[in-house]
Formats: C-alpha cells, structure tokens, sequence
C-alpha cells in the first residue's frame, strides 16, 4: 500500500518536470555541448566544423585583438551597469516615496520601455541622433549649428544607447526593494546620531542590495554580449564581442571560432554572476 | 548636480556637513525630481519623436513637410510585412501555449515537491536568464545543423518557448510561494479529490501569476530577434528580423510607421496585464 502511494507521487513528480526538464536539456544544455565540441575543431573552406581537434581557436581568442575587444566590452558594460545604477537609483527612490495614485502612474510609464520592443527602442534613440536627425535639424534651423554634429559611431554613443535600452530592467527591481524599505529604521538610524550618508551607506543601502545586485546583473548580462546596441549606434566602426560572435556566423563564416568565443563570453557572464551573488550574501550576512 | 544629491548618493569626497534638516531634505527631494524628469524625458523623447515623425510627408531627412497617415497605408498594402507579422503572431501564440504549460508544470513540482538533484534543476533554470542571448542563439544554429534539422517554423517555436518557459516558471512559482495550502486542504475535507481540487482551487488561484507570465512570454517571443535571428531558415522573417533586414537598407518613414504601430501594441500588453491584476485582487 505505501509503496503504491510512493510510486504514485514518485510518477506525479516525473510528469510534471519532464518537459520542462527535457527542454533545459534539449534546447539548453545540448546546444551549448555542441559548440563547446565544435570550439576545438577546425573549419572547412566553407566555415563548417571539421576535424581535427585542437586549442588552436582558443590561442587565437587570445590575441591582443580579440582581449582588447573583449576587456573594451567588459569594460563598457561595467559603465553601463554604473550609469545606469546612479541614475536609477533617485528614480526609483522617488517613485517609492511618491503618493499612492502618482506612483501607479509613474511605474506604468517605466514599464512601457520595458515590454517595447528593444530594437524599435534602440532605432528611436539612433533616429533622433542621425546626422540628419531630429536633433541636428532643429539646431541647424536655429541656427546654433552650421554643420550637423556627429553623435554616433563613437564608444560613448554605444554607451548611451546601452543605458537606455537597459534603464527600465534596473529601475524596476531597485524600485521592488525601495518599495518594501522600512522608513522607520532611516529615521531610527537618524535618531542615534547617523547622518544622511551613514543612514544611506549603513541601513538604506544594504537592506535594498538585492534590488542592486538584481538590477546589475540584468543590466551587465545583455550588455557584454549586445549585438542590436552596437550595430545601429556604433554605426559599423565600434565593434565588441557580441558583433565579432554574429560576424564569425555571418560574413566571416567561422563557425569553431565563433563557437570558442561565445563559451569565453559564457564563461565571463557566469563569472561575473557568481560574483554577484556571492557579495550579495556577504552583504545580506554582514546584517 | 546639487549638493544633496551627492549626499544621497552616499560620495565621500564632496559630502558637505549636514545643514539644518529641513532644507536639506527638500534640496534632496528637488534633486531627486530633476534626476526623475531627466530621466523619464530620456526614455520618452526617442520615442515620442519617431511617432512624431511616422506622420511626417518628407522621404528621408528630419524636416517636417506636413501630416499623412500614407505611410500607414503603406503598410497595409506591404506583404513582406505582413507575412511577418503574422508568422511573428503565430510563433508567439503557439510559444506561449507551450511555455506556459511547460513553466506551470515545472514550478509546481519545482516549490511543492522535493526529489533528487533539485538544486541542479533550479540552478539550470536560472541559465536562460544568465546566458547572454547571442550566445543561445549561435548554441542553438549549431545544434540545429549538426542534427540535420531544417530550419523555420519548428526551431522558431522549440526555440522561443525555450527562453520564455523560465520567465514562466519564475513569476508562476513566486505566486505558488505565497500559496496558503489550508484552502486546499479545506476543499478535500470537505470531499474534493485531489483533480478536482486542482482544477477548482489551485488553478484559479494561480491565474493571476499564469496570465502575467504568459503575456511576458508573448511579448519576449514577439520581440526577440537575436535568437530568432540564428534559428530562423532562408525566408522565414519574423516582424522583428524583418524590421532589421529595413534598417540595414536604410531608414525610411514606413519603418517609423511600424514602429509607431508595435509600440502601441505594447502600450496595451501592459494596460491589459494590469487591467486583469487590478480585477483579480
């Protein structure tokens, strides 16, 4: 009898999990057993995999061009996170002090670059900053300028475009954890002798840190391996990592390449999440 | 940027020692206004100016020659685009069918049941959330061609429901975390065998975090173009490849019309999704 009941539950557990498991299986795991297979073998003249096995795509992945490439992405996508952080935070601190009905209002209008479409977004903001765009027209018909300024195709355009296609995926969590702060305790910090900043450093700041930690980890994911971001505002002439893996699947039809840099790029990600996650329970400890 | 702004964001080199409270507090509370506005006009002004532009005459260049609504037109009459569309409408219905049986399933053995290796399932579960998408999408050309699978309709779909399912799974089991279990054992008291009780009480309680997970799931599907991008065969455009395959030729008012059109689509996801959150509670 109890071992009925056992298989039983024991058959109800496989049922649910199997097509979820199957799919992080199938369409997850094996896809990324392949080109780690694939990363050690060499091309054909066409860009197909082929044997022999070797290191030899991982020795050129370390060529000073494609490190450079790689730190300048980590490197954008670090000030990505930073910018994107410092001006989300007041954001998200003011939607959480707003009055009921005014915050309802506030948080719609962050969510409606949330759930738009990141490349109609990202066109928007390359529109507007053409050369024969929006911003040069106006200037120039008032006559502020004489020639259009060009805005894109630099590192700081890629940027621009980075933050603002990421903003709403760091105002959002900050603002689920701002949301749930206790006031008390910053006053009661205040009360025993704690000045603004202290209150901030010492009480506000840690008990909202997994709103942080979510927000940068949502933010540096997408950006290190940006693809969309970098091609329509980097206009062809900046290039990161994300660009250099679709070109090697494109144009330069080198599929075991491609394959060695996107596990690096994978592994750097997973790097920097365990990190994240890692000082997120120091932190939440140190409560 | 003013002086209490940097107080709260906590930099130690310029903090100035605390002035008498209360103007202190409302120079913060200034800031943080002007922090919000600039940031909200960032977010918007893009947007509102190509929308702005989609009914502009002019071809090409930014001066405004007068309204039309032509380039709407344009579109109803465009089939490449409309073919799209609706292969993007049909991949994110049938995408979303499947990712949301399959997120409800896995999080309700994920948060009600324990077996062996669950920690592995859950940090896997995470993966598509860290994995950065090129990198799905180029795993998932390779794995595709070295099964010999063609690609098109089929590795769009498997594809789709396999980034959305997680997003699925994540906000169905948060709703099942603050399930309180006692209702259900009320209803198998009072005679309810364990279907009944499933279809009956569990379900419904669980609708709001169903329905909020499978309009995210529709949205991500519809708006997904990298991994579409390396999933999808030979003529196979998806709205969002297609809008792309126009950029790269160059930028005309239809596209602005599209966008326009797609961003209105949005505003009612949203507006939709709280419509039923506010009637559900």
């Amino acid at each position: 009898m109890m071992n009925a009941i056992r298989e039983r539950k024991r058959l109800q557990i496989f049922g649910l999990m199997f097509p979820g498991a199957f799919w992080l299986v199938v369409f997850f795991a094996l896809p990324l057993l392949v080109i780690f297979v694939i990363s050690f073998m060499a091309r054909d003249e066409l860009g197909s995999p082929v044997p022999p096995f070797s290191l030899d795509n991982y020795q050129q992945a370390f060529d000073s061009l494609y490190l450079n490439l790689f730190l300048f992405s980590l490197w954008i996508s670090l000030l990505t996170t930073v910018v994107t952080l410092l001006i989300s935070f007041p954001v998200a601190l003011y939607i959480a002090r707003s009055p009921k009905r005014w915050r309802n209002i506030l948080i719609f209008l962050v969510m409606i670059p949330f759930w738009t479409n990141f490349l109609v977004r990202t066109y928007a903001l390359q529109f507007l900053m053409r050369a024969n765009g929006p911003i040069n027209t106006l200037l120039q018909g008032l006559g502020v300028i004489q020639e259009p300024i060009s805005m894109l195709s630099t590192p700081v355009a890629v940027l621009i475009g980075l933050v603002y296609g990421e903003l709403p995926f760091m105002i959002l969590p900050l603002y689920a954890s701002l949301e749930k702060f206790d006031w008390a305790m910053f006053e009661a910090a205040q009360d025993l002798g704690a000045d603004m900043r202290r209150a901030f450093l010492r009480v506000m700041l840690p008990m909202t840190m997994p709103g942080v930690l979510a927000g940068s980890i949502l933010v540096f994911v997408p950006s290190v391996g940006s693809y969309i971001t970098v091609e329509l505002m980097g206009g062809g002439k900046i290039n990161m990592i994300g660009r250099v893996i679709a070109s090697q699947f494109g144009v330069a039809s080198n599929w075991p390449f491609g394959s060695a840099i996107s596990l690096l790029l994978m592994v750097v990600v997973t790097i920097a999440a365990l990190v994240y996650f890692r000082v997120g329970r120091g932190e939440r400890m140190a409560l | 940027m003013t002086n209490s702004t940097i107080v709260v964001m906590g930099d130690r080199a310029e903090y100035a020692p605390p002035a008498p409270e209360r103007p202190n507090l409302r120079l913060g509370q200034l800031s943080l206004i002007a922090v919000t506005l600039f940031t909200f006009a960032f977010l918007y002004v893009p947007i509102i100016v190509l929308i702005l532009f989609s009914f502009n005459s002019a071809r090409t260049g930014a001066v405004w020659q007068g309204f039309t609504l032509s380039w709407y037109q344009r579109l109803l009459g465009n089939e490449a685009l409309l073919t799209a569309a609706g292969r993007s409408l049909i991949i994110g219905i049938v995408s979303t069918a499947g990712s949301v049986v399959i997120g409800t399933l896995t999080a309700l053995a994920m948060e009600r049941e324990h077996f062996r290796a669950k920690a592995v399932w859950d940090g896997l579960l995470y993966m598509p959330v860290i994995i950065p998408e090129i990198v799905s999408g180029v795993s998932l050309l390779l794995f595709f061609a070295a099964g010999g699978i063609e690609r098109g309709l089929l590795t769009l779909v498997v594809s789709h429901i396999a980034f959305s399912m997680p997003f699925v799974y994540l906000t169905v089991r948060a709703r099942l975390a603050d399930f309180d279990r006692s209702i259900e054992e009320a209803a198998q008291d009072l005679g309810a065998d364990e279907a009944k009780t499933f279809w009956l009480i569990t379900l419904p309680l669980l609708m709001p975090g169903i329905v909020s997970g499978a309009l995210l799931a529709f949205t991500l599907s519809i708006d997904d173009f990298i991994i579409s991008f390396f999933v999808t065969g030979k003529g196979w455009n998806t709205l969002p490849i297609y809008i792309w395959s126009q950029l790269k030729q160059g930028v005309t008012p239809e596209i602005n019309a599209i966008s326009a059109v797609l961003l209105l689509f949005s505003v009612s996801v949203i507006a939709l999704s709280l419509l039923l959150q506010r009637r559900r509670n």
